[in-house]
C-alpha cells in the first residue's frame, strides 16, 4: 500500500479528477495548500504597498492505493495536471502502514480497494 | 388630473430639481450595486476583475457621455442622431431642459448614470475571459456607437420617439441595447475555456442578493426619475418599481419550486432584476394593477431563457440576455397592449382602443435589438482585428484578478514578500522571507 500525495494548481483540479476517474481511481481527498515550488512570484499591489507572493494557490490530493494502483494514479495525476510550465506541481508516494475503512472494519489491502456496484 | 404638479413652463422647479439630484445619486449606485451582483456570480479567482469591469464603466461612460455621447443623444431632433453642439458639455447649464423644470445640467448628469450602468451590464456577457484592456476600449467605443444612439431614438427625439414608441425609462437603450449587445459579445468573444466542461459556479451568493437588492434601491431613481421630476408619471413609475418585481419574486418562486422543489436565493435575486427590467420602459404609462400582471409574466420567458441558455454553445456568462433583453422585449410590448390614458394622460394600448401603439411597441422591439447586436459585433470584430479580445489561456486558468489587476480579492497575506512600502524604506526589505544563508 501507498499513499500518493499530488500538489497541482487549482485550476487543473478538475482535470485531475477526471483523469482518477477515468482510471478508476476511486477514494480521493484534496485540500487547499498553499506552496511555493520555484515558480516566479507574482507581484502584487495593494495602494503603496507592492509584494511578491512567495505562496501559490495549489491543491493537495492525497490517494491510498494498493501497490499495483500506484502506477495507474501517478499517470493519473501527470495527465491532469500537467500544462509544462513551471508551478505544475509535484507527486510524493510513501509507504503506507496501515489502513482501515471505519465503516465495515475492513483493513489494508482490502480498505484502499473500492467498493463495487 | 386636477392634481397640480407641474410649475409653470420654462421655469426651474426646485421640488423637481432636488429629487433628481437625488435619483441621479441612487442611479449611480447602480453600478456598482451591480459589480457586486456580478462579482458573487463568478468564481473567486475573477472577483475583482468582474467587479473593476463596473467601475470602469463609470469612469469611461461618464467621460464619453461629457464629451460626445451626451450631444448625440439629446442635441436636436434628427432621426438618426442628435447634433454635437453639446459636446463637452457646451451650453449645458442652469436653464432648465426643454419639456422638463430642472437645470440641463441635473438631466446630463441623470442621463450619464444610465449610459454608465448600460455598459456596465453589457460586461456580464464577457466577464471571466476578456482582457481588461480591451474592454476598456470596447466600453468606450460602445458607450457612444451604440447607447447614446439608441438613447436618441428613444428619449432624445429619435425616430422611435418622434413617431410614438413609448419608452419610459429605457427599455430599448438600456435593457434591449444591453441584453442584444451581450449577446453579440458573448459569440464575439467566445465561451470561457471551461464552458461546458466544468461547473462554472457563482462564488458568493451573498453577494448577488446584496447586489439585486441594492440595484432594486437604486432602480426608485432610475424609474422614479424617468418622470424628470415630482409628477404623475414619476410617481406611478416609482410605485410600479415597488410592486413589478415583487410579482416576479412571487412567479419565480413558483417557477423554482415546480422545476427543483426548491426556491433558490440566486433565483430570487435574479428575479428581482427581471421585475425591475420588465416596469423600466413601461413604469409611467400602465396602471399598477397591469403593473402586477406585468411583473408575474415577465418572469416566464425569462425563466426558461435561463434554463435553457446554459444548455447552448452560448457562453453569455451572466445571462444579461434573459435577465435584460428578454425582460426589456417584454416591458416595451406589455406598453402597447396595456397603456391606459387614464394613468399616464399620453395614449392608449391596443387593450385600450389603441392598435397603433402596439405597433410602434414592436418597431422598438424589433429595431432597438437588430441595431444593438449588429453595431456591437461589427464594434468587437473591429476592434477584435486591432488587438487581441480575451486573456491567454493560462491567464484564464490563473484568474483574471491577478493576471489583469494584480491583485486578489481575497489575499490571505501568507507568502506575500515586501518589495516596497509607502513609509520611504531604504530600498526593498524583504520581511516574510529568511535570511539568505
Amino acid at each position: 500500500m501507498k499513499l500518493v500525495i499530488g500538489i497541482v494548481r487549482p485550476e487543473k483540479a478538475n482535470d485531475v479528477l477526471e483523469a482518477l476517474y477515468r482510471a478508476e481511481v476511486r477514494g480521493v481527498s484534496m485540500s487547499r495548500v498553499q506552496g511555493h515550488g520555484g515558480e516566479l512570484d507574482r507581484v502584487e499591489t495593494y495602494r503603496g504597498t507592492t509584494v511578491k507572493m512567495g505562496l501559490s494557490e495549489k491543491v493537495r490530493f492525497e490517494i491510498a492505493v494498493s501497490d499495483d494502483f500506484v502506477e495507474t494514479t501517478i499517470e493519473a495525476l501527470c495527465d491532469g495536471a500537467r500544462t509544462g510550465e513551471v508551478g505544475d506541481g509535484k507527486i510524493f508516494v510513501v509507504p503506507l502502514e496501515r489502513a482501515i475503512r471505519i465503516r465495515t472494519g475492513e483493513a489494508d489491502r482490502a480498505a484502499v480497494t473500492p467498493v463495487s456496484g | 388630473m386636477a392634481v397640480p404638479f407641474a410649475a409653470a413652463a420654462g421655469a426651474i422647479d426646485a421640488g423637481d430639481t432636488a429629487w433628481m439630484l437625488a435619483a441621479t445619486a441612487l442611479v449611480l449606485m447602480m453600478t456598482p450595486a451591480l459589480g457586486l451582483f456580478y462579482a458573487g456570480l463568478v468564481r473567486s479567482k475573477n472577483t475583482l476583475n468582474t467587479f473593476m469591469m463596473s467601475i470602469a464603466a463609470i469612469a469611461l461612460a461618464l467621460v464619453t457621455w461629457a464629451a460626445v455621447g451626451y450631444s448625440l443623444a439629446f442635441d436636436g431632433s434628427g432621426s438618426i442622431v442628435g447634433g454635437l453642439h453639446h459636446a463637452f458639455l457646451h451650453g449645458v447649464g442652469f436653464a432648465p431642459r426643454a419639456g422638463t423644470h430642472i437645470p440641463q445640467l441635473v438631466f446630463f448628469a441623470f442621463q450619464a448614470t444610465f449610459c454608465i450602468i448600460t455598459v456596465a451590464l453589457v460586461s456580464g456577457a464577457v466577464v471571466e475571459r476578456m482582457r481588461f484592456g480591451s474592454y476598456l476600449v470596447f466600453a468606450a467605443l460602445w458607450s457612444v456607437l451604440v447607447y447614446a444612439v439608441l438613447a436618441h431614438w428613444a428619449f432624445g427625439g429619435g425616430w422611435l420617439q418622434a413617431h410614438g414608441t413609448l419608452d419610459f425609462a429605457g427599455g430599448v437603450p438600456v435593457e434591449m441595447g444591453s441584453g442584444f449587445s451581450a449577446l453579440a459579445a458573448a459569440l464575439v468573444v467566445g465561451a470561457r475555456k471551461d464552458y461546458g466542461r466544468q461547473a462554472l459556479l457563482p462564488h458568493n451568493a451573498v453577494y448577488v442578493l446584496l447586489g439585486a437588492g441594492l440595484l432594486w434601491f437604486g432602480w426608485f431613481g432610475f424609474n422614479g426619475g424617468s418622470g424628470f421630476g415630482v409628477n404623475r408619471e414619476g410617481v406611478l413609475a416609482f410605485s410600479n418599481t415597488l410592486i413589478t418585481p415583487a410579482c416576479t419574486l412571487v412567479v419565480w418562486f413558483a417557477l423554482d419550486l415546480l422545476r427543483g422543489r426548491k426556491v433558490t436565493a440566486i433565483g430570487a435575486a435574479t428575479a428581482i432584476i427581471v421585475g425591475c427590467v420588465a416596469i423600466t420602459p413601461a413604469g409611467g404609462y400602465v396602471s399598477p394593477g397591469w403593473a402586477m400582471a406585468l411583473g408575474a409574466l415577465a418572469a416566464l420567458p425569462s425563466y426558461a431563457i435561463i434554463v435553457w441558455r446554459p444548455r447552448t454553445r452560448v457562453d453569455e456568462t451572466l445571462d444579461v440576455l434573459a435577465a435584460h433583453g428578454t425582460a426589456g422585449f417584454f416591458g416595451i410590448l406589455f406598453i402597447g397592449v396595456f397603456a391606459q390614458v387614464a394613468w399616464n394622460g399620453v395614449s392608449n394600448g391596443i387593450a385600450y382602443g389603441d392598435a397603433r401603439q402596439l405597433l410602434w411597441q414592436a418597431l422598438a422591439a424589433l429595431a432597438g435589438p437588430a441595431y444593438a447586436f449588429t453595431a456591437t459585433f461589427v464594434l468587437l470584430k473591429l476592434v477584435g482585428a486591432v488587438m487581441s479580445l480575451r486573456a491567454a489561456e493560462l491567464e484564464e486558468a490563473v484568474g483574471m484578478d491577478v493576471t489583469q489587476h494584480g491583485e486578489e480579492a481575497y489575499a490571505s497575506g501568507e507568502g506575500a514578500i515586501l518589495v516596497t512600502t509607502e513609509a520611504g524604506v531604504d530600498g526593498p526589505r524583504p520581511v516574510a522571507q529568511p535570511e539568505p544563508a
